[in-house]
């Protein structure tokens, strides 16, 4: 075990270094470009035997990533925002192809008004495209997710998003701590794809026209394979923390096992939102958390069997769904919620859009609201601006 | 937990001194958080950067608002920025500066915790013959804020130039000495009352 | 060969074409509407109709001897009656 301090880019790029794929086609945009940025170093240096592939748009970088990992490759790549939004048809290639791309998401709003700071609607817009999410408090579960999600997308053939904070977890520095370089080496193995187009004792044809009779039973396929990556993750997880001591789950409770109002909420967020649960605790308040890590698959049954028994729910949304609703964790958590038959007064909020800074002071307000709803039952409005200028 | 906050211009290192800072105390075993003001940094325009110092691990992601330290890299700024912002009167501002400490108090006139000042500038013209004020200051706030006795910052830089200036050997010793010198020309810590 | 009774579980994982040459297998010919039909008395064996055949659907022997038509392949486009400069070969509706 290394300490370290490192960004969160810094530390994807140095897990991407000890993953040593064979190829990353990438397009810089703010702020994911450090890790292209500081992996073509380490393929400038030899340090790594990838083919770095520079391409001229996000787009290109992901079908590079289409056919290099149709060929047989292991196959990484990064990016924000407006970025994901260009390879949005892609996406849904990568995922249909069942190929176990790895695709870092550094979270950033998505235009317009122009903004590069932090928030989920670059990767909750593309929840559908069939690819796992997996969403990151802070550096160390981003370095420790893009470890995992090697194996997760090889097991099961569906390509990994990985999800952080742009700027918040990107560009902060914290401690941390690496595994060596031969840990991570073993862990994830060398990359043996069942069929793959460079096979020269086998002649596939890959992504061919799929019409009435077979596209659907090809789309239940993909839809199968996610419900079953469900395991995967629990055993790929189980697997790492053998080598590196921390324990992943499908979401993570925080002081939930007593509480009557629990916050759910993804990301760097969650972490500010513990330091208000402590604090609150010591007011004698029984609140908690609930933070997410797996968003697809959504795991909705272990998620609502968790929340079972809290009193009141405040589910956050850092992405509009503007649907004239609510959010999108909160739509498809009460949808859970319903499906299991659990009824507890919940309420939503939309927080922190454009990089909106998410302070202690406005996560108590929330802790505070449910508090009086986890009382008397109420919930005046469900969705919510939380810290917006009316 | 130390919460510190930097004020600074694009292109003079704020950003790169709070990094040192972190870099300094997770060598102590402290738990650390260093971030810039996130956005476009453009040279010369006021930019801000952050630290956070705990002995055990740091959760909170937000911005700080009310810190314990302040430092100014370029004592200019404190026309056109409120430096003293949210800053506890429990903790002090340190600044760039040639100036005494009581001169200095008179341009942040409502702020009632300690103040200090550095001649960081004139120490980096003299030991290193270049204006890279970063050395000297964050030796001084290191004094100030006591994250490290002095035997250990002189310990700790040396390994850390030794391994920066692997190629230029000759330039550890200047730095040294800007690293002393600010250490003990560092002036002020009394607070209004006193 | 897969086929359309297959369900999700035993298809090819993704639509993959695990085997290579399986165009054979479809018989287009059944797409045709008019057939070529070869006057042998014309034929001089010129083999200008084999290269434009899209379907590669003109039988012929190792000594360039016209043989007629593979009618399983053969889709009737009839580039074949319009290429060959000697009337050995007309279309006929099937």
């Amino acid at each position: 075990m290394i300490r370290e301090r490192l960004s969160g880019n810094e530390a994807v790029a140095f897990a991407m270094k000890q993953i040593n794929p064979d190829v990353v086609p990438a397009y810089p945009i703010t702020p994911s470009t450090e890790i292209p940025q500081y992996f073509s170093s380490f393929v400038s240096n030899g340090t790594v035997d990838t083919e770095f592939i520079p391409v001229e748009s996000e787009h290109s970088a992901l079908s590079a990533c289409i056919g290099a990992s149709a060929a047989g490759g292991r196959v990484m790549s990064a990016t924000s925002s407006q970025g994901l939004s260009l390879m949005y048809e892609m996406l849904y290639i990568a995922s249909g192809m069942r190929l176990p791309i790895v695709l870092t998401c550094v979270n950033r709003a998505v235009s317009a008004p122009i903004n590069i700071h932090n928030d989920h609607s670059d990767s909750m817009g593309v929840r559908d495209c069939g690819f796992i999410q997996l969403y990151c408090e802070s550096n160390q579960e981003a370095y420790d997710n893009i470890i995992m999600a090697v194996k997760i997308a090889e097991r099961s053939m569906i390509p990994v998003m990985v999800c952080y904070d742009g700027f918040i977890t990107s560009h902060s520095v914290e401690n941390i701590e690496l595994l060596e370089d031969s840990v991570v080496k073993d862990f994830v193995g060398k990359y043996e794809p069942k069929h793959y187009l460079l096979n020269p004792n086998e002649f596939i044809s890959m992504g061919p026209l799929d019409l009435q009779n077979y596209f659907f039973e090809h789309r239940k396929q993909l839809a199968d394979a996610m419900t079953d990556s469900k395991k995967i993750i629990e055993e790929v997880s189980e697997e790492f923390a053998k080598i590196s001591g921390r324990k992943y789950g499908m979401f993570e409770s925080y002081k939930t096992e007593d509480s009557d109002a629990c916050m759910v909420i993804l990301n760097s967020s969650a972490g500010t939102a513990k330091v208000v649960v402590d604090k609150l605790r010591e007011e004698g308040l029984k609140v908690g958390i609930l933070k997410p890590r797996v968003f697809r698959p959504l795991p909705y049954k272990d998620l609502t069997n968790a929340l079972r028994n809290q009193k009141a729910i405040a589910i956050m949304d850092k992405a509009d769904s503007v649907n004239g609703f609510s959010g999108p964790l909160y739509s498809e958590l009460s949808a859970a919620l319903y499906s299991q038959s659990i009824s507890i007064p919940s309420i939503n909020y939309i927080y922190g859009l454009g990089g909106r800074d998410v302070k202690e002071t406005d996560l108590e307000e929330v802790f505070r609201n449910i508090i009086k709803i986890s009382k008397d039952g109420k919930v005046d409005k469900t969705t919510n601006y939380l810290g917006v200028r009316e | 937990m130390i919460e510190i906050r930097w004020h600074g211009r694009g292109g003079q290192g704020a950003k790169t001194a709070s990094l040192l800072l972190a870099d300094v105390a997770f060598s102590t075993g402290k738990f650390i958080q260093g971030f810039p003001e996130y956005g476009p940094e453009r040279m010369g325009a006021p930019l801000t950067a952050y630290n956070r110092i705990d002995d055990k691990i740091i959760r909170i992601h937000s911005n700080i608002y009310e810190p314990d330290y302040v430092v100014v890299v370029d004592d200019t700024l404190i026309n056109s920025v409120d430096v003293t912002q949210g800053l506890k009167e429990t903790g002090g501002i340190l600044i760039n500066s040639s100036l005494s400490p009581d001169e200095v108090r008179k341009t942040i006139p409502e702020y009632r915790g300690a103040v200090y000042t550095v001649d960081a500038t004139k120490i980096s013209h003299e030991c290193l013959k270049a204006n890279f004020p970063n050395t000297a200051l964050l030796s001084a706030v290191i004094k100030i804020t006591n994250l490290m006795n002095r035997e250990d910052l002189e310990e700790h830089m040396l390994d850390s130039f030794k391994t920066k200036f692997a190629k230029k050997p000759e330039v550890i010793e200047p730095n040294m000495n800007a690293v002393r010198r600010a250490y003990d020309e560092v002036k002020g810590g009394n607070s209004y009352d006193k | 060969m897969i086929n359309d009774k297959m369900g999700a579980k035993e298809l090819p994982m993704a639509g993959i074409i695990l085997k290579d040459g399986n165009s054979e297998q479809v018989k287009t010919g059944e797409w045709r509407n008019q057939k070529p039909i070869h006057i042998l008395e014309n034929c001089k064996h010129c083999m200008l109709c084999v290269m434009p055949c899209p379907d590669n659907a003109i039988i012929h022997d190792e000594d360039d001897k016209m043989l007629g038509f593979d009618y399983d392949a053969c889709k009737g486009c009839g580039v074949c009656a319009k290429v060959c400069p000697f009337k050995a070969i007309t279309m006929e509706n099937e």
